[in-house]
């Protein structure tokens, strides 16, 4: 019997199903996180995924559920290989998902301002309010409650938000 | 001096400051100012944990020896540290570890901006990728740093003696031996003269902001080539080490 090995654009297409667990409305792909599949057989596949950040605790959950769809779509074997480079930048997230961050209440990061200098040089960025559209917010801290957003809180309609920092 | 082990080394020290100063923020868990600066502290821990994790590692499989990082970081005695003395030091109140802090983001940023044109692609892509962290996190300090220093009386009391009493501690930042000079020659590792200058002109800056004045340079505590530490390093994996020394080999 002829095995049949399932394409790259559908193990894309399972992959895309494996939600981030800190923002279950958007993809490990859309994301970024998973960079390339080497489909080695019918039992066999690499998967080779970035971090987002360093010490990103959502990594090892990346990991296991992505193990756990492509296995259970078949695979015996699914090697997760990490790589640094390129290094993962928020300049990859496509429009329609930053359009999904702000409907589910995260203000998407602003674009292009990723590589700004380290002090005092940030310059006036606009974040929008995801709630009501103002666009007069404050920073409340570059940290929030993961690794890769910033807290800010709205002047207009005064309800605190979290924004998708740049990096 | 050998590659390998110069590489070996070169790793430990870079994984070690990380780890070392990971887990000295991580005691501020629950003990920040107010609830943000907690989350802030302990965030920029953790991407210090991601960073030495990732370095050590690298060392690992440099060394080739069948260690791993949990390996290095658990059962390496205190003189088999190479951190920089300036990340063990006690976190002290809020504007001494605003400075130690600091000073630490400061060399972290300018040693990685360097290190991200290594010809080792693995430790180059590390570098790129750690900067991009340490960016937020110098940022986030050198505010306080001018928020202290140019607040009331008492938080610029405190700001300035948080600098004098570090200072000392600055030298050992910049100290190089064989180690160095093998992967500098190799376009390897980064020349720390190179560092000390871009360093000086970050700090000088914020200071000058912060109406802090800058210490003069005198005697300067130095030992993180040798693993020769404080006082403070021994507690530190005391705490850090107890488990796995207790019950080797532990699993969650
Ligand atoms: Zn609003």
């Amino acid at each position: 019997m002829m095995v049949e090995i399932v394409s790259e654009s559908k193990v894309w297409e399972w992959l895309n199903e494996v939600p981030d667990p800190e923002i279950p409305v958007i993809s490990v792909v859309e994301l970024g996180v998973v960079r390339s599949i080497n489909i080695l057989d019918d039992k066999n596949i690499e998967v080779v995924i970035t971090p987002t950040y360093s010490g990103c605790p959502a990594m090892n959950i990346f990991e296991e559920d992505i193990e756990k769809k492509l296995k259970e779509k078949g695979f015996e074997n699914v090697a997760l290989t990490t790589v640094l480079s390129p290094a993962w930048t928020t300049d990859w997230i496509k429009d329609d998902v930053l359009d999904k961050l702000e409907k589910y209440g995260i203000a998407p990061p602003v674009k292009g301002t990723a590589d700004k200098g380290a002090l005092f040089e940030s310059g006036p960025k606009v974040v929008r309010c995801p709630k009501c559209k103002s666009e007069t917010t404050v920073l409340v801290s570059q940290f929030g409650s993961t690794a890769c957003k910033a807290l800010y809180t709205c002047s207009s309609c005064h309800e605190p938000f979290e924004y998708f920092k740049c990096i | 001096m050998e590659l390998r082990e110069a590489l070996y080394k070169y790793l430990l020290r870079i994984g070690d400051t990380s780890l070392i100063a990971g887990q000295r923020l991580a005691e501020w868990v629950s003990e920040g100012p107010t609830l943000e600066e907690d989350i802030a502290l302990t965030n920029i821990s953790l991407d210090l944990f991601g960073q030495a994790r990732a370095a050590l590692s690298y060392a690992a499989e440099v060394q080739g020896k069948g260690a791993t990082e949990d390996s290095l970081t658990y059962l390496r005695s205190e003189r088999e540290y190479y951190n920089t003395l300036l990340s063990e030091l006690p976190n002290g109140n809020f504007a001494n570890t605003i400075a130690n802090q600091f000073l630490n983001d400061a060399y972290l940023y300018h040693f990685y901006t360097a290190l991200g044109k290594s010809k080792d692609e693995k430790l180059a892509a590390f570098a790129i990728k750690s900067v991009k962290e340490v960016r937020y996190h110098l940022r986030h300090t050198g505010e306080w740093v001018v928020r202290l220093g140019d607040g009331t009386e008492e938080s610029k009391n405190k700001m300035q003696s948080a600098i004098d009493d570090v200072w000392m501690f600055t030298g050992d930042l910049f100290e190089m031996d064989e180690v160095d000079e093998t992967l500098i020659e190799m376009g390897i590792g980064v020349d720390l003269n190179e560092i000390k200058r871009s360093w000086d002109t970050t700090v000088n800056k914020v200071l000058e902001r912060a109406t802090i004045t800058r210490p003069e340079d005198g005697y300067m505590q130095t030992g993180r080539l040798d693993g020769q530490h404080t006082e403070y390093l021994g507690h530190i994996l005391s705490e850090l080490q107890y488990l796995q020394r207790a019950h080797p080999g532990a699993e969650w």
